[in-house]
């Protein structure tokens, strides 16, 4: 089962959502946003190393980790876990160091869809629409427009 | 992105600016085919739709195996993930990290650290 991801990215409001689900129970997919252990398994981008400082998944709880890429430069993540709640729901903020004071606030729900499978779904909230852009496009570089409805064509061609 | 990743951006776009070859690459994303197969829904020789193959290869949007007198013709989901992550990077992050999350739920579910999840 292919369980796609969701990402609505919405012109002239400064938010980012997000949906997947699993084929795990909601218990265990709280549990790997629970756990540094498994934070750090799967939370860290492919090719850089993941450190964690601390990490403190409750209500009033904080957490603080660093991703080394292959050349070498730290990228640090910081932000406090306004509430948790067990298996159901969690208010996190989101900072990156190389942009101080840019503060996002994340609000992610848990859902139990039975039979084994759960539901993740999240909204990210930005200061500002450059903060969510720059956030949703780093990387991105101009000129390629052509490119991406190419893309789109396979994409959703593919779907069908 | 170095030189290294453009010049392999640049043979992945140039193999997509075809329509034969998009066409092709959507059908092998509902599993691989063998030549043949691929060349059905096309006016055009099977020759042609080889060359078109090579080129995908080239670009390693594809890659071909043995497989006794067939040799069918994979998409290579890696490759094409690498270009809609330069495309899309934010998207494809969060996919990456909620497949890495897949895995380590797997594993948990291997070694018995949970209900599996087909415990219902």
């Amino acid at each position: 089962m292919s369980n796609a991801l969701t990402l609505t990215v919405p012109e002239g409001l400064p938010f980012i959502d997000f949906e997947r689900e699993f084929d795990f129970p909601v218990s265990e997919v709280f549990r790997a946003h629970k756990d540094p252990e498994l934070v750090a398994q799967w939370l860290g981008p492919r090719r850089m190393a993941m450190d964690i400082d601390h990490y403190d998944f409750r209500t009033g709880g904080s957490y603080s980790y660093l991703h080394t890429g292959p050349d070498g430069t730290p990228h640090a993540f910081n932000g406090v876990f306004h509430t948790v709640r067990e298996n159901d729901f969690a208010v996190q903020t989101f900072e990156y160091g190389g942009y101080p004071d840019v503060v996002s606030i994340e609000f992610m729900t848990f859902e139990d869809l039975g039979g084994g499978r759960s539901r993740l779904r999240a909204h990210a909230v930005y200061p500002s629409m450059e903060a969510r852009d720059g956030m949703a496009q780093s990387g991105m570089e101009g000129g390629l427009s052509e490119a991406y409805e190419r893309l789109e064509e396979i994409l959703s061609s593919a779907k069908v | 992105m170095d030189s290294g990743d453009d010049a392999q951006l640049d043979a992945a776009f140039l193999a997509l600016a075809d329509p034969v070859r998009r066409r092709i690459i959507a059908r092998l994303s509902r599993g691989p085919a063998t030549v043949n197969e691929l060349a059905e829904p096309f006016a055009i020789t099977k020759q042609a739709v080889s060359k078109h193959i090579q080129v995908l290869e080239q670009a390693q949007l594809v890659t071909r195996t043995r497989d006794a007198q067939r040799r069918p013709v994979h998409l290579n989901p890696a490759r094409l993930e690498a270009l809609t992550a330069w495309i899309d990077q934010y998207r494809l992050v969060r996919e990456a990290q909620f497949r890495s999350l897949d895995a380590v739920l797997e594993t948990r579910a291997a070694r018995g650290g949970t209900q599996a999840k087909d415990a219902s």
